[in-house]
């Protein structure tokens, strides 16, 4: 951890805002004005197709990469360079490399998590799938490599464990992130498998998850059984990350590698279960979390049928609850790790959708919402792209 | 020989349902049409050259699970995707 310049502060954006949405049926870009109050919701682009993921490039705001798939066929990332026109398929999707004849080799199943690359690695792309595996891109997405060595690494594979220790459509590599001060400085997430670091630009990588909880009855020193569901990194202290783990809510501030439960602070009713994680741009002691039911069989939906965001400021000392505007009952959300975000405008703007296709919004830092749309299908991911600042 | 190409890849042939394709295997059949249609067969084949889970491919009728099965120039090869609704 040899870092030690901080990462500069952004300014407050004050551009129009869209979202870009992927859904199990297709994805959509979800357009919104300068004051975020007006909102148009394009037609379904790739209908039909499985679009786990939807990200815009902020190195140029014109290039969009989506991680897509259909029912039948193979994998694959489609790219815009002119923010959703036009589309056209990557030449070499991710894949791993084939084994000989005899061996039991990888399929990439779906790309599930794409990163676009560091501000000075123009064209650098990142790509998180399903089995899990770690792909990246140096020319915009159109060709795709194994990056790193641990899609094939022993040690690795053993982490990773078989179809059956993942998450129910598959174990996933995601929350794949670059230190903006350092782009050798990397994270990625495995669900199941643990959290991970590399500090020579993915040469060697180093595990990190002391003080994470497993479920109980096994083994926290077994890193297969440790289950982030979300990492972020906090842009102006990249030192600090947050994570909403299958248990429990956590934070880190490096060099230590000790994680801490902040979620024990919150209500012992609603528990610190959950999927996304969203960080504020400029504030590292301010995140939010929306908390699932964890309990019994894991419903994975609103605790009680009473959604609700909770946010911390201080670090997750305390954590308030913001739910004017949801539903005060019979709401039964689940919202998945990609499906919750922030704008960089003051007041922030936080955005989610749920797997029951609702878009719901808050222009004010999640102390009211409003629901943007209704009847989308089921919510894969919620991206903002700031279209100017 | 001519192949059938199922709906959800006709993006790829222009919308064509079917299309001419040479080759002695079928894994040559594929080498040809990804040539032609840049992209078709990872659609279709893994990196490990398996058939992906939800397609089936016949030849003259005939189900075939890998790609080394042998071809000739009057065979008819289907492209069938199937058992992935909802």
């Amino acid at each position: 951890m040899p870092r030690s310049t901080k990462a500069t502060s952004p300014q407050p954006a004050t551009g129009s805002v869209a979202l870009l949405i992927g859904t199990r049926k297709g994805a959509f870009i979800f357009r919104g004005d300068r004051t975020r109050r007006t909102w148009k919701l394009s037609a379904p682009i790739f209908l039909g197709h499985i679009v786990h993921h939807l990200v815009l490039d902020p190195r140029d705001r014109r290039t969009i990469l989506m991680a897509a798939r259909t029912g039948h066929l193979g994998p694959t990332v489609f790219r815009s360079t002119d923010f959703g026109k036009t589309w056209k398929e990557a030449t070499k999707p991710p894949a791993f490399l084939k084994v000989p004849e005899g061996q039991q080799g990888r399929a990439v199943d779906h790309v599930f998590w794409l990163t676009p690359g560091h501000p000075s690695e123009p064209g650098v792309w990142y790509a998180g799938t399903s089995p899990q595996g770690l792909f990246r891109s140096i020319d915009g997405g159109v060709t795709w490599k194994p990056f790193s060595y641990i899609n094939d690494d022993p040690q690795y594979r053993e982490w990773m464990g078989s179809v059956q220790d993942g998450t129910p459509d598959g174990p996933k590599l995601h929350s794949i992130l670059i230190d903006p001060r350092d782009p050798a400085h990397l994270y990625f997430a495995m669900s199941g498998g643990g959290v991970h670091e590399s500090v020579d630009g993915g040469r060697t990588w180093t595990t990190i998850v002391q003080g994470l909880e497993v479920v109980e009855g096994f083994d926290a020193a077994t890193i297969t059984f440790h289950d982030p569901h979300c990492v972020r990194l906090c842009p102006t202290n990249p030192d600090r990350l947050y994570q909403q783990n299958h248990c429990g809510i956590y934070r880190i501030d490096r060099p230590s590698n000790q994680w801490i439960r902040i979620g024990k602070n919150m209500p012992k009713q609603v528990g610190d279960i959950g999927f996304p994680m969203v960080l504020h741009p400029r504030d590292p002691n301010t995140v939010w979390v929306f908390p699932m039911d964890g309990s019994t069989v894991w419903p994975r939906v609103s605790p009680g049928g009473k959604p609700a965001a909770y946010v911390t400021r201080n670090g997750g000392k305390t954590w308030t609850r913001q739910d004017k505007g949801f539903p005060r009952a019979n709401a039964w959300w689940t919202v998945k790790r990609q499906t919750m975000t922030a704008d960089a405008h003051e007041p922030l703007g936080l955005y989610f959708g749920t797997t029951s296709g609702e878009v719901w919004a808050s222009r004010t830092g999640g102390t009211s919402w409003t629901c943007l749309a209704r009847h989308l299908p089921e919510i894969y991911s919620v991206e903002v792209a700031e279209l100017t600042r | 020989m001519n192949v059938s190409i199922p709906t959800p890849l006709r993006s790829y042939t222009a919308g064509q349902g079917e299309v001419p394709a040479d080759g002695t295997s079928l894994e040559e059949v594929f080498v040809t049409l990804d040539r032609r249609y840049p992209g078709i067969r990872f659609r279709i084949i893994t990196e490990q050259d398996t058939i992906r889970k939800h397609i089936r491919i016949f030849v003259n009728g005939e189900q075939v699970q890998h790609l080394a099965v042998p071809v000739r120039p009057d065979d008819h090869i289907h492209i069938v995707c199937a058992l992935s609704g909802g």
